[in-house]
């Protein structure tokens, strides 16, 4: 069987950023198996999450992140990506 | 206490994994896929990086469509949770009443969007519509092909007309789900019927209200298809939402990398807002 992905278009970077997708959630589960339960906590935002929800919103909040970075400074990404790790960094610890 | 695991169960869900990655994965990855390129069909794209981001966070046609789907969810959302509530509390609770309403509140809902829309726009014309004809007969200058505001009114009533059934059936079902002795408990206190509804009948409607509020501005902000079939977005792009925006970027001019942009930016805004809705009702559910 031929299997012809090429209306997919696939790129290198984007397919590095689906990879790191995938790297993530895979650290998830090892960390969820390592530790079960989700870790939940009440953080800042006073109400219960987990380190799913904490992911969630470090990846929500980081793509907002780089929407903004384009839209206010420019198309260089490097320090939006390294604010989007550093509002992870924020979002695991005090979440 | 022990907890047994087994995690066989992941298997049941295998199916349903496959079926949403072939549903939304894979499509989804498509979409950020074309998002940073260019193409002219034949499967051919050259590499655009972020500059279809870059020109749609710039463009003042897409910040004008946010806009205004922001601003007809919030029309929307102010006209039919207290219409629906107003009618919900007047509804019979018993008798032959009941499953007459009942069937009349669930008749729009049961009509195909673009059914709608057509209904509404032949209903509209100031020709052959029963509503365009008559209300210019009556003198009011009503045109929604020419008329922006005429447009708008028209899209609003359609939604009202299409959608306040949904809330009406859900407050109403919150409604009876109350029990006779909270309402005895109310008239031997002596309390009026505003204190009846506001702290009885209300306070038992909020989960089904927080529901019909989540789903209505869902279904409100992502709205394509009855506006399509009544007005085409026009007159001029006054009631072109994202949506009609995306599927004329996508399909009318064959622009996919700017459409995937716009797609992205757009399901990130419903990801953002979904989480709000599904975080307050989690977390009220919580405190509850």
């Amino acid at each position: 069987m031929n299997l012809d992905l090429s209306w997919m278009a696939w790129t290198w970077p984007t397919a590095a950023f689906f990879g790191v997708i995938a790297l993530l959630l895979v650290g998830m589960g090892a960390w969820e198996y390592a530790s079960p339960g989700g870790n939940p906590r009440v953080g800042v935002l006073r109400f219960e999450t987990t380190r799913g929800d904490r992911l969630f919103l470090s990846l929500l909040g980081s793509a907002f992140i780089h929407l903004a970075w384009l839209g206010l400074v420019g198309s260089n990404l490097w320090w939006a990506l390294a604010l989007s790790v550093v509002y992870a960094i924020g979002v695991f610890r005090y979440v | 206490m022990d907890k047994t695991w087994n995690n066989k169960a992941w298997f049941l869900v295998l199916p349903v994994l496959v079926l949403v990655a072939f549903t939304a994965v894979i499509p989804l990855m498509t979409v950020v896929n074309y998002s940073v390129q260019d193409t002219f069909g034949n499967n051919v794209f050259t590499w655009a990086g972020t500059e279809w981001f870059e020109e749609l966070l710039s463009s003042s046609r897409f910040w004008e469509a946010m806009v205004r789907n922001l601003i007809f969810s919030f029309i929307i959302l102010a006209i039919e949770v207290p219409l629906g509530i107003f009618i919900a509390l007047n509804m019979p609770k018993k008798g032959w009443g009941v499953p007459v309403c009942l069937v009349l509140m669930s008749l729009p809902l049961l009509i195909p969007w673009n059914v709608v829309g057509t209904i509404w726009q032949v209903f509209g014309r100031n020709d052959i519509g029963l509503m365009g004809y008559y209300l210019n007969a009556l003198g009011i200058d009503y045109n929604y092909v020419q008329d922006p505001f005429d447009a708008w009114v028209t899209i609003i009533v359609m939604d009202v007309w299409h959608w306040t059934s949904l809330v009406v059936l859900l407050c109403y079902a919150g409604l009876v789900s109350i029990p006779d002795a909270f309402y005895q408990a109310a008239k031997i206190d002596g309390a009026s019927r505003w204190a009846v509804f506001r702290y009885i009948q209300l306070p038992k409607m909020q989960r089904v209200l927080l529901i019909a509020v989540l789903l209505r501005f869902m279904d409100s902000f992502m709205i394509y298809t009855e506006p399509f079939v009544v007005t085409g977005g026009g007159p001029g792009n006054s009631t072109t939402f994202l949506s009609i925006d995306l599927v004329k970027t996508a399909l009318g001019q064959f622009d996919l990398g700017p459409a995937a942009a716009m797609s992205l930016v757009y399901f990130l805004i419903i990801l953002l807002l979904s989480w709000v809705f599904y975080t307050v009702m989690t977390n009220y559910d919580a405190e509850r």
